[in-house]
């Protein structure tokens, strides 16, 4: 085989968590490529001119979760890492109000008390304690889990600093820790606040990517998840990447070439190679191969341990966990090229409550009604949407006066009863585009031009299994100790030098850059003499 | 009475929070929108109009007018042509800096300098026999600032001059049917242009200018969003960074050109065709070496998370710069310094700061450790002196 295709390391996908993973082997001296089937890197995190002076970000929209880190470490600064602020939350409500809640303390609390003013003082003690729930979970972020089914003195000491952490939390910190990890969002805000407007746009938060309700169990841990997020520090506030997430996934692109790594484009990977139970490079769709001795696998479970690999090399419990790992993604996309920014009637000609998340989700049983038509196989006729106007928060996404929208969009379940996506793709964006015109009149003679991603596309575009945005479920069972399955979540597979990197290991989805920066770390020491 | 600026018949409107400021006796926008970070990021992404109109202005005209701030301004105006401007200071006798400002020369005999505080009655003392007239024209000409990296864009739509305009350079021209003069300066260090307008003409300007930014998201900024940008840029502030020395009540409280990190602008003090107020002391103090030098500090990022991690706390990322002097400190807990500025600056996603150590810290790269109040207790980050600006995208310049 040609020299030049042998590498100290090989990623396969090109995601951020597989460029993340690449630059720190690579920061460490290791020759490494990442393998990209796509045309560009990124995976669910790109952005694309879809519509002529349009930047689209298609999937992922928004940048919050990213480890501090990884900023600093791999120097991303220098490569042009650039967080914008989105500045609001606007929630519509049916009746023509809205809630808007924003940078300023003192106007948000004034803006809850046109609500509720119990709600007013209650909003500072959730803040408080959540954020402090927050403090104490964060840790579990940025270190590998135990594994819990060995015996080995190194497990057993991640096991005992692990009781040791949980120990030294004050004891309503953890009790409140363990009711989102395991409760229902409602539940959690039902103890705090009695305005459902308030309620249902905090507990939005809870269902995102995932397949419950607000009322179901774990939606607690989702919620906890995604207010772990933060812009500069801020908890809760998010930021908007210059560019959108294709901008921060190219910075990572620039980072990862800087310290040395290849990447190959249009390149889909059709195994990975082994050879006595140890990886030993990859081949590609058309044969090419590519040799190694750590392979990294940044894609699914599903893909990293059925597809890539033949499953008959692996032990059956293993196979047998990852074949029921849940991905039954519910979730979709609407984006909008816009001739201008709609007009929300109670506000007439305002529109800075634009410049950051849009919240159509107004009461937890709208929220709910939503998830009842998901559990039945269909997708929700009036459905939640987090619409993001990101040319208000970066010009350059549109032209001059025009904007673009990135439209998330709950519930969309994979499996639709009785038909399929490509059937239902347009009346689906029909029935999205009817809820903003209700809160938005005028809002469909605005429109330039239209994209719906449907789970099946996320599928077939990203490669995440069932269109499942965080690479398999966010529920109790599938994470931490389990992710992806028990005696497999610190990133080794039974494959010698075959490792895992992508959103469906710990900590799991979003772009985070956790677990290919967790993996790597694992990766490094194995690979230390 | 706190009085208007010219453009107060549009701020007033714009200022949604009514948080005003007093700035030279006018009422000044802190903010404009409930998030200064909103309006900071206007201003590093599309562009941000500030109203700069309290600053002081004069008018200094006469056949010996180059002469007079020969002697009177410390950096070089001979070489500030016309069609220029020179951000320049003034010292005392002592070689103590009075203050900053930015002059314009707009022909041979007649020069703009704009200072934030008042300075009629010094300058004017020093006029002797000289053939020169100062007017204080603060309260007649209007300033509008127009800062960040779309602003050439912008401006160029309503002055296609303003287009080949470089750093530092200056033009006639005219806005909205308003004459003006056009300079590429700022106090953000990204790319930007202030625009001198006749009070009577402030509104036409304010209203073009905004015209044409329509679209580019851009906003008006406060003075918050100001301050953060010129942290970032490294620019040094009066009664922040140093004060006058005019008004200092002892020689610790006030600062060399040198210690300020101003020693570029003295590359003509060896000429003496030009003799200047302060030369002799600043040329003493080249020989013997200055008691401080100004440099950038870096503050560790990881040590400044376990610093407060270990004390309970989130590490707070406040972006809004501390109006405080913490000391610096040396691993023997000898102090070496002090730094003035200190904000987390999201442009370098890690806490800056803008301080003076001792003469031999004052290469990049030295270690120190800065004093912090946490839970009660003075405690110390670790951070390290680095070159300022912090922040200097390339089309600052270009
Ligand atoms: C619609 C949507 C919206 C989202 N919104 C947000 C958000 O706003 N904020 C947020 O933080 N997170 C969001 N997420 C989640 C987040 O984007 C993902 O969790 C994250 O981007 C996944 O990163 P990854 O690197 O693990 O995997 P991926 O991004 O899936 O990358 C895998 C890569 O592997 C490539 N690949 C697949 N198969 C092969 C093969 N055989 N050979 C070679 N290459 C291959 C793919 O093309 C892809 O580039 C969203 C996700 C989706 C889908």
């Amino acid at each position: 085989m040609a020299n030049d295709r042998t590498y100290d390391a090989i990623i396969v996908g090109g995601g951020h968590n597989g460029l993340v993973n690449g630059s720190y082997l690579a920061k460490a001296g290791l020759k490494t490529l990442v393998i990209e089937r796509r045309h560009l890197v990124g995976g669910a995190a790109i952005t694309e001119e879809l519509y002529p002076g349009f930047s689209f970000t298609t999937f992922s929209y928004a940048l919050s979760l990213l480890r501090p880190d990884i900023i600093h470490e791999l120097e991303l600064v220098k490569y042009g890492f650039k967080p914008l602020l989105m500045e609001s939350t606007f929630a519509p409500m049916e009746d023509g109000n809205y809630l808007l809640l924003g940078q300023d303390h003192q106007a948000n609390i004034a803006e809850i008390r046109r609500h509720s003013k119990h709600d007013a003082d209650a909003y500072d003690q959730y803040s408080h304690d959540v954020n402090r729930v927050c403090r104490a979970i964060k840790p579990l972020l940025d270190n590998i889990p135990p594994d819990i089914t060995s015996r080995d003195p190194e497990e057993l000491v991640r096991m005992a600093s692990l009781a040791q952490h949980m120990r030294d939390l004050e004891p309503r910190v953890l009790h409140n820790a363990v009711r989102l990890l395991t409760g229902s969002a409602a539940d959690f805000l039902d103890d705090y606040f009695e305005s459902e407007i308030l309620k249902a746009t905090l507990s939005s938060s809870g269902i995102i990517g995932t397949k419950v309700g607000p009322r179901s169990q774990g939606s607690g841990l989702v919620l906890l998840y995604h207010y772990m997020g933060e812009h500069d520090g801020d908890q809760s506030s998010w930021a908007f990447h210059k560019g959108g997430n294709g901008g921060f996934t190219q910075v990572l692109a620039r980072a990862f070439q800087g310290f040395g790594g290849e990447i190959s484009l249009e390149s889909p990977v059709a195994r990975v190679i082994t050879s006595n139970g140890k990886a030993t490079g990859v081949a590609l769709e058309d044969g090419t191969e590519f040799s190694a001795n750590i392979v990294v696998s940044a894609l699914d479970p599903r893909r990293t341990f059925l597809e890539l690999v033949d499953p008959r090399e692996l032990p059956s419990d293993l196979v047998e966990n990852i074949n029921r790992f849940r991905f039954q993604g519910t979730s979709a996309k609407v984006n909008f090229a816009l001739d201008g920014l709609p007009k929300f009637p109670a506000l007439g000609d305002r529109a800075d409550q634009f410049r950051g998340f849009t919240n159509i989700g107004p009461s937890l049983d709208y929220l709910e009604r939503a998830f009842d038509d998901a559990k039945y196989g269909w997708y929700s006729q009036r459905p939640y949407i987090d619409a993001c106007f990101q040319s208000t928060v970066d010009p350059d996404m549109a032209p001059p006066g025009k904007h673009v929208m990135s439209g998330f969009i709950q519930y969309a379940p994979y499996d639709l009863k009785g038909s399929d996506w490509d059937t239902e793709r347009e009346k689906f964006g029909d029935t999205v585009q009817a809820v903003l015109e209700s809160h938005f009149p005028g809002f469909g003679d605005l429109v330039l031009h239209r994209e719906i991603v449907t789970p099946l596309d996320i599928e077939r575009v990203v490669g995440l299994s069932e269109g499942n945005i965080f690479g398999g479920e966010f529920l109790a069972p599938q994470m931490f100790f389990f992710r992806p399955a028990p005696g497999w979540n610190q990133y080794r597979t039974p494959i010698e030098g075959y490792y895992q990197c992508g959103s469906g290991t710990h900590p799991g989805g979003c772009v985070m850059g956790a677990p290919g920066k967790l993996a790597a770390s694992q990766i490094l020491k194995d690979a230390k003499p | 009475m706190a009085r208007h600026t010219p453009f107060h018949e549009r701020t007033s409107v714009l200022n949604t929070t009514q948080l005003w400021s007093h700035w030279a006796g006018y009422l000044s926008a802190q903010r404009y929108q409930l998030s200064e970070k909103f309006e900071y990021f206007a201003v590093r992404n599309s562009a941000g109009m500030f109203d700069t109109s309290p600053l002081y202005k004069y008018r200094i005209h006469g056949r010996d007018a180059e002469t007079f701030l020969g002697g009177l301004l410390t950096r070089d105006i001979r070489k500030c042509r016309p069609g220029h401007a020179q951000y320049t200071i003034w010292c005392d006798d002592d070689g103590y800096l009075i203050e900053d400002g930015v002059v314009i020369r707009q022909s041979e005999t007649d020069f703009l300098l704009s200072a934030a505080e008042p300075n009629l009655a010094y300058f004017q003392d020093r006029i002797g026999r000289l053939d020169v007239t100062i007017d204080d024209i603060s309260d007649e000409v209007a300033a509008l600032a127009l800062q960040g990296p779309k602003s050439r864009e912008i401006l160029t739509k309503l002055s296609p001059e303003i287009e080949s305009l470089r750093y530092f350079q200056t033009i006639e021209t005219k806005i909205g049917g308003a004459p003006v003069t056009v300079s590429r300066t700022g106090f953000t260090g990204d790319l930007g242009y202030e625009i001198w307008v006749e009070n009577a003409n402030a509104l036409a300007l304010w209203d073009a200018v905004a015209d044409a930014s329509d679209g580019y998201g851009v906003l008006p900024f406060g003075e918050t969003a100001l301050l953060m940008t010129r942290i970032e840029a490294g620019l040094v502030l009066i009664d922040v960074d140093f004060s006058s020395s005019r008004y200092a009540w002892t020689d610790a409280d006030r600062t060399t050109p040198l210690e300020l990190g101003l020693g570029w602008m003295l590359r003509s003090i060896d000429d003496n065709e030009r003799p200047f107020i302060g030369r002799q002391a600043i040329r003493r103090e080249l020989a013997a070496g200055s008691r401080w030098h100004l440099t950038g500090l870096l503050i560790d990022w990881k040590d400044w998370f376990n610093l407060y991690d270990r004390n309970g706390l989130v590490p707070p990322k406040d972006h809004l710069p501390g109006a405080y002097e913490s000391i610096l400190y040396d691993d023997a807990a000898e102090p070496v310094g002090y730094a003035t500025s200190l904000m987390y600056s999201p442009m370098v996603q890690r806490h800056i700061a803008i301080a003076r150590v001792l003469p031999e810290l004052s290469t990049p790269g030295h270690q120190v450790n800065l004093e912090v109040t946490i839970n009660h207790k003075w405690q110390q980050v670790k951070a390290t002196t680095t070159q300022m600006p912090f922040y200097s995208p390339p089309h600052k310049t270009a």
